[in-house]
Parts: C-alpha cells; sequence; structure tokens
C-alpha cells in the first residue's frame, strides 16, 4: 500500500458525504436524520456533509419499505453514485418491510435491489444511531469491504 | 536566465500551487468552522478540506452522457491553472517573482476565468440545474465586477500605472477608502458567499454548475475555489493593507487574510440568500455609488 493509497484511505474514513432518499417512508426516520445533521449532533465534526447531488455523496441513506413506485428511481439514484459507495438502511422498513411487509405494493427488502452495507435499526432509529450507522458505513469505505467494493473485486457486476 | 527558479518558485511553491492550496484549505476551513460556531455547532476539524479534496481525487469521474469528456476535464484544469498563475502575480511577502509592466490587466483576466470555466461548465453539463446555476452565475457576474474593476483601477489611476508593485506603494490615503468599500462589496459576490451564493444555491439548484461533476474534475473545481480565495484576499491585503511596507509584513498579511475571511463569513451567516434581481440593484446601486466615489476621488486626488 502506498502512501497515497494509506492517505487515501484515511480520507475515506473523514470524508462521508451522505445523500439521503425518501423510498416510500412514513417520515419518521427522515425527521430523525433532520435532527442528525442540526446543530445539536452537527455531522460536520466527522465530516459527513448532506449533498444534495448523488454525484457528489458517498453513503446512499435509505429510509422507506422500498415501494414498487420508488424502486425504479433507488435504483436510478444508486447507479449515479460514484464508486466506491456504500449504503446505509435507516431504520426497520428497509430491513424487514416493519409494518408494511406483505402490502402488494411495497417491494420489502431493501437488500433484494441493492446491496446494504449497514443497517441502523429502530422504529424510528436515534440520531445518534444514524451518525453511528455513517461511521460505520465510512470505515468500511475506508478498509474496501463495501458489499459493492467486495462485488467488484471478486469480478462480478 | 537566472529569472526562471523565480518564476518556478513563485508558480508552485509560493504563493503558488502548494503553498497556496495550503493556504486556500486552512481559509476554507475558517469559514466552515466560524460559520458552525455561529451556528452554535462545533464544526469540522482543521484538516478536514484537505481530506475532502483527497477523498474526491479517490472518486470515480461519472461522465454524462452526451457530454464532451475532454472539456469535462479541461474546464476545472483550465480554472485551476488560471487561479495558481493570478496567485503567482500577487506580491504578497514572500513572492520572489519580479512585478512587470502591465501585471495588474494580467492578474484581472486570470482572476475571471474560474468564473467563466464555472459558467461553461454548467452551460456543458446538460443538467437543468447547472444550466440555471451557470446562467445565475454569469448575471452575477456582469454584477460584481462593476465594484471590483472599479476599486483596482481607481488604485491604478491614483498610482498613474498598471503595475501592482507600484500600485501597492501608494501610501494608503482618502481613495483606499473609496476603493475598499467597493472591494468589500465585491467580495461576496466574488466568492459566491450569503448573501449572493445564488448560483450554488444548493437548497434550490442542488449544485449549481458542479450538479453533474464528480470525483477528480470536481476536486480541482474546489481547488480552485480555495486558491481563489486566497489570491482574492492577497490582492486585498496588497492592495489595502501595509503588507509591503512594514517589516512584519508577513503577520500583517496573514492576521489580514484571517480577519477578512471572518468578516466574510459573519456576513454569509447573518444573511440570507437573495434573488439574482436584487442582488444584481445592490450591486448597479450601493456596488455603482461606491465605485463612481472611488473613481472620482482617484481623479481629484
Amino acid at each position: 500500500m502506498n502512501i497515497f493509497e494509506g492517505l487515501l484511505s484515511v480520507a475515506r474514513r473523514k470524508s462521508p458525504w451522505v445523500y439521503c432518499l425518501n423510498a416510500g417512508s412514513c417520515n419518521g426516520c427522515d425527521i430523525e436524520i433532520a435532527a442528525a445533521i442540526s446543530p445539536r449532533y452537527d455531522p460536520e465534526q466527522i465530516g459527513t456533509l448532506r449533498q444534495g447531488s448523488p454525484k457528489h455523496a458517498d453513503i446512499l441513506l435509505v429510509t422507506g419499505p422500498l415501494t414498487l413506485r420508488t424502486q425504479d428511481a433507488l435504483l436510478d439514484i444508486w447507479g449515479q453514485i460514484p464508486r466506491p459507495k456504500s449504503v446505509v438502511a435507516i431504520g426497520s422498513c428497509p430491513a424487514s418491510g416493519n409494518v408494511f411487509a406483505g402490502s402488494p405494493t411495497v417491494v420489502g427488502s431493501l437488500e433484494r435491489v441493492i446491496p446494504v452495507d449497514v443497517y441502523v435499526p429502530g422504529c424510528p432509529p436515534r440520531p445518534q444511531a444514524i451518525l453511528q450507522g455513517c461511521i460505520q458505513a465510512a470505515r468500511l469505505l475506508a478498509e474496501r469491504r463495501t458489499r459493492d467494493q467486495l462485488a467488484i473485486r471478486e469480478g462480478g457486476r | 536566465m537566472s529569472g526562471w527558479w523565480e518564476f518556478g518558485f513563485a508558480l508552485l511553491i509560493w504563493p503558488g500551487l502548494i503553498g497556496g492550496a495550503a493556504l486556500g484549505w486552512l481559509l476554507v476551513w475558517v469559514q466552515r468552522k466560524l460559520a458552525a460556531r455561529l451556528q452554535g455547532r462545533i464544526g469540522p476539524p482543521f484538516y478536514q478540506p484537505f481530506f475532502d479534496f483527497v477523498k474526491l481525487l479517490g472518486k470515480e469521474a461519472v461522465v454524462p452522457g452526451g457530454v464532451n469528456q475532454r472539456l469535462l476535464y479541461a474546464l476545472p484544469l483550465i480554472s485551476a491553472a488560471a487561479a495558481v498563475c493570478a496567485l503567482g502575480l500577487i506580491p504578497v511577502p514572500g513572492n520572489p517573482m519580479p512585478s512587470f509592466a502591465g501585471d495588474l490587466i494580467v492578474l484581472l483576466y486570470l482572476l475571471e476565468m474560474p468564473a467563466l470555466c464555472e459558467v461553461l461548465a454548467g452551460y456543458s453539463s446538460r443538467s437543468l440545474y447547472g444550466q440555471v446555476g451557470s446562467s445565475r452565475e454569469a448575471i452575477l457576474w456582469l454584477a460584481y465586477n462593476l465594484p471590483f474593476l472599479a476599486a483596482v483601477l481607481s488604485l491604478a489611476i491614483q498610482a498613474k500605472s498598471l503595475t501592482l508593485a507600484a500600485i501597492a506603494a501608494v501610501p494608503l490615503g482618502p481613495v483606499h477608502l473609496a476603493a475598499v468599500a467597493a472591494f468589500l462589496f465585491s467580495l461576496p459576490g466574488h466568492l459566491k458567499r450569503n448573501p449572493f451564493s445564488i448560483p450554488n444555491a444548493e437548497q434550490e439548484i442542488v449544485a449549481g454548475p458542479f450538479t453533474e461533476y464528480s470525483g477528480v474534475p470536481l476536486a480541482c473545481f474546489e481547488l480552485s475555489h480555495g486558491l481563489e480565495l486566497v489570491a482574492l484576499v492577497g490582492l486585498f491585503a496588497v492592495l489595502f493593507l501595509p503588507v509591503g511596507r512594514t517589516a512584519i509584513g508577513w503577520l500583517v498579511y496573514l492576521v489580514g487574510s484571517g480577519a477578512l475571511v471572518a468578516l466574510i463569513t459573519y456576513v454569509a451567516t447573518a444573511t440570507a440568500r437573495l434573488t439574482v434581481r436584487h442582488a444584481f440593484r445592490f450591486y448597479w446601486s450601493w456596488g455603482a455609488c461606491a465605485a463612481i466615489l472611488a473613481l472620482v476621488m482617484a481623479g481629484v486626488w
């Protein structure tokens, strides 16, 4: 590992920019994300900035049970994020479908559509837990162990 | 051939690429940290702008469909290179490059290049947000350049010279008072900070001209923003502070730069974004008043 690789690894850990996507959420988790980026919790301390363009982001925060109508938009936005990228599923809905599980209008687990790196459980999760999820995802990016990076290394995709 | 190392040192080490980038990251951090403190936050650690830059260098650069790849890479590189050349011309303490006749004109051209590249970047990225951002940038460009050029030209008229060293050597007088007002009016527009953060209004038009940019091109644009900040603040220090005339020129330069950046950040945090119409009206009324005052005073004195 040369010097630039080492520096890049530290930089990825210190500067995770996030893009938030509501995939049919009840807005509860989005309110907690809004709380997590408020001055009270100040994610800029860990280098996290919320970006408006997916092309500037490293981490995709997904809330909601992934409805059929948002599935294509999710895939589109995930595809627009430049590599290396990671996905953090916020709340119980993207993990299991939560109370919407079995509904004919939801896909269910986010896992069926894109590879998820970190699950932040809760309905909704606390802002500290959301920030903890961002830190974990940034560490995975630095160690080149996000599922997208592993899939590329194994020659898939 | 003894002049070559002076040009090389000025462009590459100080105040050019390496020193300018380091000071630029430091000043960007001062902006972010002070804004955070004023908003009741803790703010980023001092190495944050540097790591943001390194991380962007290591990201994939997505070329949007239908966009000329060479143009996508060339615009940020031209922007950063122009900012480096502009930095090399400014006679800040420790700059070994000798001043030459007419270097003020070269400097003013080079300082316009980043804004021009930004406008072209937005229009060529085929993004609606980029095009809206670029049109706003172009309109704002016409607005803030009126007081900016008038401030610099009034000092040139007073010194009867287009050489930066000669202009910087003129003792501070009443013309400087009017010129500094015009210069300070133009600065938030030039740096696209609140209340003139109209082209890159992130709550309205995503990231303005840079919406489609990622990876190395975006890193180059971020770098050129830092360098542009150092160049404009350095130009302010050279023109309006006794940088070259005192033994403690370094101290005056660094403290003056920090204070000016703090002032800009304070104004940016305390104000809300104007619409482009109001910004234009502000510059062509109050900015024009300061500009005319500076020019008339330069003619009289």
